[in-house]
């Protein structure tokens, strides 16, 4: 049991080292890119082909700079993860708490 | 292990022609196709309401393994990753709750998020709302069900079944979206498929190394819902069973 548990963490653990491993490898090996969003790029696929094309709407509002857009794409992940570890402890404890009583 | 590295080396290098990554841009898509995704939307928005009701209506359990879907997609959907490209663009996260709750439920969730990063983060857009929901929150969760039902049925392993489904489902949303924008800004030569191997082609590589992330992430939080209550992963599936032959 105590093994099992052991390996599960382990290959979960070297799973995440692979996530990790993808996003770093760009890093490492393409000294010079910006990295930058690929919105631009659509955009400018779309005037390629329909030079006349305008676009009819805006956005309502925009993040005043890219700090506070940053800071908004951190809200989102933080809100998110912490739901995440509640739901996963949350889970956990039921568990063991139902466990313990039988 | 083993068998993981060479899958993982294997998707990350075999590097199939697809899409254009992030959503479509705010105005960036003629009002008639606007309208036309929205409405292609709706069936899949009132099923959806519909299962997640009879899925997690009443049981606590299910209500917060589905909040926790949720949850994961909101993250995901924030983290944008480096590519082999040089840019960067985000997975999309609804694949875990596809195969936790069928192919309708997370088309609602991913609605919402969408909405959120429109409003908030002027990121897709409202008038894009419709087609970016149709890809990221429609087609990508159902392709993401539909290969973890046939990879778990051919005899893989669970692990498996959700990277690939988690994978593939990342891949088929920019694709759509590829073919979305195809469809609206058809090439003056070669007309749509051209425009579409040109949309596609931009991101070609971009959204590959990400969607096996994704699928990575996914296996490891399917193996941590697991862990505790194996029986969600049958329970979920049963259930959509039933709710695809009522519909």
């Amino acid at each position: 049991m105590r093994h099992n548990h052991h390996r599960r963490w382990g290959k979960n653990g070297f799973l995440g080292l692979l996530a990790v491993a993808l996003a770093a490898l760009p890093l490492l090996t393409l000294r010079t890119a910006e990295f930058q969003g690929s919105d631009d790029q659509g955009k400018e696929m779309v005037h390629q082909l329909d030079p006349n094309y305008r676009p009819w709407f805006s956005p309502l509002w925009e993040p005043p700079g890219s700090e506070i857009e940053s800071l908004l794409f951190s809200l989102q992940a933080a809100l998110g993860a912490g739901v995440v570890g509640y739901a996963i402890g949350y889970l956990h404890a039921r568990r063991r708490d139902r466990h313990e009583s039988d | 292990m083993v068998r993981w590295v060479i899958l993982v080396l294997f998707m990350a290098f075999w590097l199939p022609r697809q899409a254009y990554a992030m959503h479509i841009m705010e105005g960036y898509l003629p009002l008639g196709w606007c309208l036309f995704w929205a409405v292609l939307c709706l069936p899949a928005l009132i099923l959806g309401t519909r299962s997640l009701q009879k899925q997690a209506g009443d049981n606590l359990k299910m209500k917060l393994v589905l909040a926790l879907s949720a949850a994961f997609a909101f993250v995901l959907s924030a983290l944008k990753l480096p590519s082999v490209t040089g840019s960067s663009s985000h997975p999309t996260g609804v694949g875990l709750g596809a195969v936790l709750f069928g192919p309708m439920a997370m088309s609602v969730v991913g609605c919402i998020i969408l909405l959120f990063q429109a409003l908030l983060l002027a990121h897709g857009g409202i008038t894009t709302l419709g087609a970016n929901t149709f890809s990221m929150a429609v087609v990508g969760p159902t392709v993401s069900y539909l290969v973890f039902r046939v990879v778990h049925k051919y005899g893989f392993g669970r692990g498996v079944a959700v990277f690939l489904a988690a994978a593939l489902g990342d891949l088929s949303t920019y694709v759509t979206t590829s073919f979305q924008l195809a469809l609206a800004f058809p090439a003056p030569i070669g007309g749509v498929a051209a425009s579409f191997w040109k949309f596609a082609s931009i991101f070609a590589v971009t959204q590959v190394p990400l969607a096996v992330s994704e699928g990575l992430l996914t296996v490891i939080m399917v193996n941590g819902v697991m862990k505790y209550n194996p029986e969600v992963l049958s329970r979920a599936m049963n259930l959509a069973e039933e709710a695809h032959h009522e519909a």
